[in-house]
């Protein structure tokens, strides 16, 4: 039997539910036995080369690059996993959900204590090059359907070890009480 | 001698003196019905409906209802903790809970019932609602984006002609609680200590003294909220 293919990406997030992949400590090597990983940033594989049964998701959707990128993770993973605060909340990055847009950008462009004065023809970067901010963040599920969910910021390395353990193994996950936790 | 009646919860045999409330009742026979309007000590209010229980086929809040001879009290089914999940959900989606940056995170009360019940995600749309922080009382912190409408803070604090401290300001959703500006000034030491207990979430924090009990050490980080009681 093959392995089973993994995938993953960061959106708007701040790589630390990467991270936790990685604190799981010597166990990668029984990881890297049991799965093949495939577009991540993990081994830098840039487009999916084949389809993939685990894609893992850090952070929400602030742009429209993030969202081009979850679909195409939809596309290509069998069960799409929101892995993180970010991913399934929006997070820290959302903390801008509730001011307008425009007022985001004239903040950070024009207004704010750090460029006041230093941005004299008062531009705001809008070149096709940059990916469209999107009016908020969206959680994953908002704009994708997302299979699983395992909270935490970032999400414990046994979490996600039991997650794709019992994703592989087809057994049930184990979820003792002090693995689940959003902070 | 007091009326002693019996009645049942998810067909434990219990016993309780006539009159007290379900809640109360449960407790006494070491049975967990979870909480988070109610305090105590405090009047019942009965508005979270996070307690709800059924019986008779009716759902019914055990912080305010009393107990009844031979009454048959559903409280751990499947159906009663996914409507009570579901109300922690839309607490969740109704305010703006960051918990990673949140001071109370680890000790708060709606976060210990999320985790309690296992919510990985809310099955509702986020709302992300616009909410103002109010720093001018030198004592305490309001941050709104994080409270629950659970008025305990109004019901409990109370300065010596127990005049209420805490207010309700606007309607409907937009409803918010305020200080009194008046009264919030003089908030003594013990008062806003006080405050910060009563309130569940981190709605009202302690000024110059972030971050206070390290990870590991916070009330909710090792067991679930509930777990000094049995059943
Ligand atoms: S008040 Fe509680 S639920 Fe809300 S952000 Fe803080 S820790 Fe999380
Ligand atoms: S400030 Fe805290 S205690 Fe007061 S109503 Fe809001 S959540 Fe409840
Ligand atoms: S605790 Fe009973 S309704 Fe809130």
């Amino acid at each position: 039997m093959s392995k089973p293919v993994i995938a993953t990406a960061t959106l708007a997030g701040c790589f630390g539910c990467h991270m936790s992949i990685l604190d799981i400590d010597e166990k990668i090597l029984d990881l890297i036995e049991l799965v093949e990983f495939n577009k991540s940033p993990i081994d830098d594989i840039k487009n999916f080369t084949k389809k993939c049964d685990i894609g893992l998701i850090e952070g929400g959707c602030c742009n429209s690059e993030n969202v081009h990128v979850l679909k195409d993770f939809r596309k290509n993973c069998n069960t799409l996993i929101s892995l993180g605060e970010c991913a399934i909340m929006g997070g820290l990055p959302a903390c801008r959900n509730p001011i307008p847009i425009k007022e985001c950008l004239e903040e950070a462009y024009l207004n704010g204590p750090s460029v006041k004065g230093h941005n004299e023809s008062g531009i705001i970067p809008n070149d096709d090059e940059i990916p469209m901010m999107l009016d908020k963040v969206y959680p994953c599920h908002e704009i994708v359907k997302i299979d699983y969910f395992l909270p935490g910021c970032p999400p414990s390395a046994e979490l996600i070890w039991n997650a794709l353990t019992a994703l592989i193994t087809g057994n049930e996950m184990e979820l003792p009480y002090e693995v689940i936790k959003f902070d | 001698m007091a009326d002693i009646i019996n009645f049942t919860i998810d067909g434990k045999e219990c016993v309780a003196e006539k009159g007290t409330l379900i809640l109360q009742a449960a407790q006494e026979n070491d049975i967990y019905i979870p909480t988070l309007c109610n305090y105590e000590g405090v009047k019942p209010q009965g508005s979270c409906r996070i307690c709800t229980i059924k019986t008779n086929g009716q759902f019914v809040t055990a912080c305010t209802t009393p107990v009844a001879d031979g009454m048959e009290i559903e409280n751990n089914t499947e159906e009663i903790n996914d409507l009570r999940k579901s109300i922690i959900e839309l607490l969740f989606v109704e305010g703006n809970h960051f918990c990673p940056a949140c001071e109370m995170s680890g000790d708060c009360e709606l976060q210990a019932l999320a985790y309690r019940f296992q919510m990985m995600v809310p099955r509702f749309t986020f709302q992300f609602p616009k909410r103002e922080i109010d720093a001018r009382n030198p004592k305490i912190l309001m941050d709104s984006n994080r409270c629950i409408r659970c008025k305990r803070c109004i019901r409990a604090i109370k300065d010596e002609k127990e005049r209420s401290i805490f207010a309700f300001h606007g309607r409907g959703r937009n409803i918010e609680v305020h200080i009194d500006p008046d009264l919030g000034s003089k908030l003594t030491d013990e008062l806003a200590e006080r405050s910060v207990t009563i309130c569940p979430v981190g709605a009202i924090l302690p000024r110059e003294k972030g971050f206070r009990t390290p990870i590991g050490q916070r009330k909710f980080d090792h067991e679930p909220i509930g777990s000094e009681y049995k059943y």
